[in-house]
């Protein structure tokens, strides 16, 4: 299929995109990677009559160290985060998570802004923000605010974005010598949208976990943190913890079927994931 | 008629690269959708978005007014100018559909179906306009549930048809429920294999080109069958055959696809016509998944009976399948069932055994043949009843099969279903298979593995597959479709070849095949061979590129016309060098002296001399440098070939997901030509069976609407999705043909799915359970397990 005819522009500062979106409110759409939009276009499930092309805006890319959290430019590009050596270093969730996302060629164009202002329930992104503990920079014309992704993700496809504002950056804390990461998920192909998916961050104090975030993907509407982990606050990280999560993960989570899986099979995939997740973090 | 143990010569039976690859890798090729023609608009369809619903109304008015927009048409626009078909073939008694229109008329009966065309300057144009077109719908109840499809309660698709029954057949061989009822050991079970559909590189397109000027019709079409379509479009346009030129480029896959009659392209062509101007339609993927026709759907209900020391006694087979609301023109929607039950049990040594088919109309989008038509299932259910049997007796399901397996000193052979085998090799591909493997140590791996709950499955299927149609399978029941072909061979003045034949090549290597046995029969380099193929003006009659055809048919059709005409070469040498012809040999373009090896001429100074100083050649029968051979299986419905096929797979107990480890082949096409080249369709063939087995499966909801139409959805696996795959061959070459191949086109998707179901169901055997519903999924594995 063709898609609708629409008009396209390409500015190179904010102000100019603050602009448009007052000017065209609901018929623009903001172009990053196109690696969504496109085929909804393509597909006509979409049909705007405007798309702002944001590639060239300087502002939104970058990756850099500031303070205690690692800033990373919403334009990156999933290709960059998967070869950084310092998102390896101060958030190394990622690069294990990046490597899931679809396949090198969506990788290449695709960014971190574009998934996480989509909000796909499926995407690996979103969760990675939740575990992560990360806050949304949010840039509107009036100036800044800041987000944090516990309350970014507000139902499927519906983020705390306003209607004129534009996603900035994403600022991930620094990791430390006492957090561990895990990600796993469950697709039916390689670099298919998951079935069921978990990332999940653990910060230890000592020997016992001070705070454990459990974040799943591909069961809901929203990316979750499950509440299970609350239970390990002041364990050890070990085979019996594993063991209790892996039974009361299922009754925290609220699934909907989808055509690649029934809600209780996510469940049941879900205390799966969890013992092979957290099995990874504590060798 | 063949001396098997002769050796034709190279390059038939080396692998060497294909000829004319270097245009698609350098993104050469031409295919449809790069024709661009003087005038030509384009078309987009409006398709019913429900499964089954009365057209109350169309109004197109707003639609035509939009940019770009030539003309709109609906069903009744096209009376007039082209005819209704009904697929039905009397070689299938019984059989039975309503006429069919181009566009839906009043009623739609699926969702997908043509229900008004936009013709416009531009596709996007054309779509826009579509989007715009109102129509007034009366939802009519669905008829999706094949299993109720024939129940008194159940409403007629087709009321004048008295019930919604396609097609039933039976067979009924010695006594297969009393044998089955004095068996020690029986085991009964139902198959479900999903609906699937194929989806090809390249979809499907035309380009419609009536000339008023003139009364031609030229249709530029991605088709695997030229002239079964020139002679479709004249039943169908009144235009003589003669005034209808169909022309394909290339193609760039089909998979059986694209030998079938589509309203889409039907509509082109008429709305082509009434315009005067060349119209092109390539259709999107999206509309490809309901515009498209599938395939499977099946459920087979399976009854089989062993004795206690392996034997097999008999064998019963029940098989219902939908087909959509019409049969699909013109070969019927009768022959995928058809070969569920003539091929089931058609590889073992059986006297006892009884089929049912039966074919329902349903209100979803149309089934019919597509690779491996029927075979697949055939083979699926029989491999997957023996290992069911012989687990249950306790016995080796290789053991099982060496002791029921046709013999290979048994032929000829005629099986149960009345198949008259000529010469296969059921037992020797089986042994080979079992080396290959290495077998036992495989065993013993899987055995070992489970002790550290690691489930590791090992299958194997012995498959048996129909090749090279006669016209028994289509030609005799009326169907315009020839199972002939003919090639022409000429000597150009440079001394090159050129050859014409009416089969395609969908991107398989067809022309490489036919140029290496016009290379191998005249004498001369490959690159001294061009081809001509696919284009009903400029080739020779014939059947076109299905069923695993091109190289067993046209392949020798064209070995006849370069053995005929190099014998006329080395009559006109002899003239010339006043020898006899039986003392010279045409070798790499040159004619040598047999007795000492001598280069005495080349065929470019021949071609020189009968081109543009041939007078008064001395040559009697005055030999021409043009020869054409041609050929048609006769006296059987296929040239039969054979195989066996090993699986082994990793289950993750926990997760349900199904590893494919690797898969192994050993396939009997006969004689091979490129063995390259036919390792290379036994691959893909694995790659789709890979895909059937564990992923693919269009699902309908009870409303009839389709619910993964897209690529994100319905999953057709990827290269990150393969096992390593490892080929060997038998060689029984036919008698029926000089040549001596059969095809192969088929062969790993016919017997792949029932290695591939054997290890599912023996890496789940530790935990006593089995699975029989296709595909294997995650979710239908943990339930088998009783884990969600």
């Amino acid at each position: 299929m063709k898609p609708h005819d629409f008009d396209y522009v390409r500015p190179t500062e904010l102000d100019q995109v603050f602009d448009l979106i007052e000017r065209h409110g609901d018929d623009a759409r903001i172009l990053a990677g196109g690696q969504s939009l496109m085929p909804t276009l393509n597909m006509r499930l979409s049909a705007p009559a405007l798309l702002i092309d944001i590639n060239r805006i300087d502002a939104l890319k970058g990756l850099s160290v500031e303070g205690d959290m690692l800033r990373i430019g919403a334009l990156t590009r999933h290709v960059e985060l998967e070869h950084s050596p310092e998102v390896a270093r101060h958030a190394p969730l990622l690069t294990k998570a990046i490597r899931h996302v679809a396949h090198p060629a969506v990788r290449n164009r695709g960014t971190i802004g574009g998934s996480l202002s989509l909000a796909d329930p499926a995407a690996e992104l979103p969760a990675c923000a939740l575990a992560l503990g990360a806050t949304l920079v949010l840039r509107g014309r009036d100036g800044q605010r800041r987000v944090p992704a516990n309350t970014f993700f507000v139902d499927l496809y519906e983020t705390a974005r306003g209607e004129k504002e534009v996603l900035e950056a994403v600022e991930v804390p620094l990791a430390t010598s006492s957090d561990r990461f895990g990600f796993g998920e469950l697709a039916r192909r390689h670099g298919d949208f998951a079935m069921v998916g978990l990332a999940a961050a653990a910060r230890m104090a000592g020997g016992t976990i001070e705070r454990l975030r459990l974040a799943f993907f591909g069961i809901g509407n929203v990316p979750v943190l499950s509440s299970a982990a609350d239970l390990a606050a002041g364990r050890p990280l070990d085979a019996d913890l594993v063991e209790v999560l892996r039974g009361a993960v299922g009754e925290t989570l609220d699934p909907t079927d989808n055509l690649q899986a029934s809600a209780a099979m996510k469940k049941h995939l879900a205390s799966v994931l969890v013992g092979r997740v957290l099995g990874d973090m504590m060798e | 008629m063949t001396d098997v143990s002769e050796t034709l010569a190279a390059p038939i039976g080396v692998s060497v690269p294909r000829p004319g690859i270097e245009r698609f890798t350098a993104g050469r090729g031409r295919y449809i959708d790069d024709l661009l023609l003087p005038r030509m608009a384009h078309i987009a369809f409006l398709r019913s978005p429900y499964a089954h619903a009365r057209i109350k109304s169309i109004d197109s008015a707003a639609a035509a007014a939009l940019p770009g927009v030539i003309r709109i048409f609906t069903a009744g626009d096209l009376e007039g100018v082209v005819t209704p078909w009904e697929a039905v073939i009397s070689n299938l008694p019984g059989i039975k559909s309503a006429p069919q229109f181009p566009m839906a008329k009043e009623r739609a009966t699926w969702q997908g179906e043509v229900v008004a065309a936009v013709v416009a300057q531009s596709r996007a144009q054309a779509e826009d306009a579509a989007d715009a077109i109102a129509v007034d719908w009366e939802e009519l109840p669905p008829l999706t549930d094949m299993v109720t499809a024939l129940d008194p309660a159940t409403p007629v698709l087709h009321p004048d048809l008295g019930d919604n029954l396609c097609f039933r057949m039976d067979i009924d061989a010695g006594d297969a429920p009393g044998r089955i009822a004095g068996a020690d050991i029986v085991v009964e079970e139902s198959f479900r294999i999903h609906r699937q559909t194929v989806v090809p590189l390249e979809p499907r397109g035309l380009i419609a080109d009536f000339n008023p000027g003139d009364g031609i019709l030229t249709v530029h079409h991605s088709s695997q069958v030229p002239h079964i379509m020139q002679a479709v479009f004249a039943r169908h346009f009144g235009v003589e055959e003669h005034r209808i030129r169909v022309i394909v480029p290339d193609v760039g896959g089909s998979f059986g696809l694209k030998i079938h009659v589509f309203g889409d392209e039907m509509t082109t062509i008429a709305v082509s016509k009434i315009l005067g101007r060349p119209i092109k339609f390539i259709a999107d993927r999206l509309e490809s998944f309901t515009g498209d026709v599938h395939c499977r759907d099946h459920i087979v209900k399976a009854k089989i009976g062993m004795m206690s020391d392996g034997r097999i006694v008999g064998l019963e087979v029940d098989d219902l399948t939908g087909i959509g609301p019409y049969s699909v023109y013109p070969r019927s929607s009768g022959v995928e069932a058809m070969l569920v039950a003539i091929f089931s049990g058609s590889t073992y040594d059986l006297k006892d055994y009884k089929a049912t088919a039966r074919v329902v109309f349903q209100n979803k989008a149309p089934m019919c043949q597509l690779r491996g038509v029927g075979m697949p299932i055939a083979c699926s259910v029989t491999e997957g009843m023996v290992d069911l049997v012989a687990r249950k007796g306790g016995l080796d399901p290789v053991e099982v099969r060496r002791k029921n397996l046709i013999p290979d000193d048994a032929y000829p052979y005629e099986t149960a279903a009345g198949m008259p085998f000529e010469g296969l090799s059921f037992q020797s591909s089986l042994e080979e298979l079992v080396r290959i493997m290495d077998y036992d140590a495989l065993c013993k791996e899987r055995d070992a593995k489970r002790e550290q709950d690691i489930y590791l499955g090992i299958g194997v299927s012995i498959y048996c597959e129909g090749t090279s149609p006669s016209p028994l399978v289509y030609g005799v029941g009326g169907a315009p479709i020839t199972a002939q072909d003919a090639c022409t061979v000429k000597l150009e003045p440079s001394g090159a070849v050129s050859a014409a034949v009416g089969v395609t090549d969908q991107g398989q290597g067809a022309a490489a095949i036919l140029t290496q046995i016009i290379a191998s029969a005249v004498g001369v380099p490959m690159d001294s061979v061009s081809m001509t193929l696919g284009d009903t003006g400029r080739t020779p009659y014939g059947g076109g590129t299905w069923a695993s055809r091109a190289t067993g048919i046209a392949g020798e059709a064209a070995l006849r016309a370069g053995r005929t005409l190099r014998e006329n070469l080395l009559k006109i040498a002899g003239a010339l060098l006043q020898l006899s012809p039986d003392d010279l040999d045409i070798r790499e373009g040159e004619i040598l002296q047999r007795s000492d090896g001598s280069v005495r001429m080349t065929l470019a100074e021949l071609g020189r001399i009968v081109h543009f100083q041939g007078t008064g050649l001395p040559i009697e029968g005055d030999p021409g440098v043009v020869a054409t051979g041609h050929f048609s299986l006769r006296d059987a419905m296929f040239m039969y070939t054979n195989g066996a096929i090993g699986s082994l797979v990793q289950l993750d107990p926990d997760t349900g997901f199904i590893k494919p480890l690797k898969l192994w082949a050993v396939d009997d096409c006969g004689r091979p030509i490129n063995p390259m080249l036919v390792d290379e369709q036994l691959r893909g063939g694995l790659a789709n069976a890979v895909g059937c087995s564990l992923f693919e499966e269009l699902s309908y909801d009870d409303d009839g609407q389709l619910q993964n139409g897209t690529l994100v959805d319905y999953l057709l696996p990827m290269a990150g999705e393969m096992p390593d795959m490892e080929i060997a061959h038998m060689a029984t070459p036919t008698k029926k043909s000089f040549l001596g191949a059969k095809g192969v086109g088929e062969a790993g998707i016919i017997g792949g799915p029932g290695a591939i179901l054997n290890a599912v169901n023996d890496a789940l055997s530790p935990f006593g359970v089995h699975v029989t519903e296709q595909p294997y999924t995650p979710e239908r594995i943990l339930a088998a397990l009783g884990r969600v």
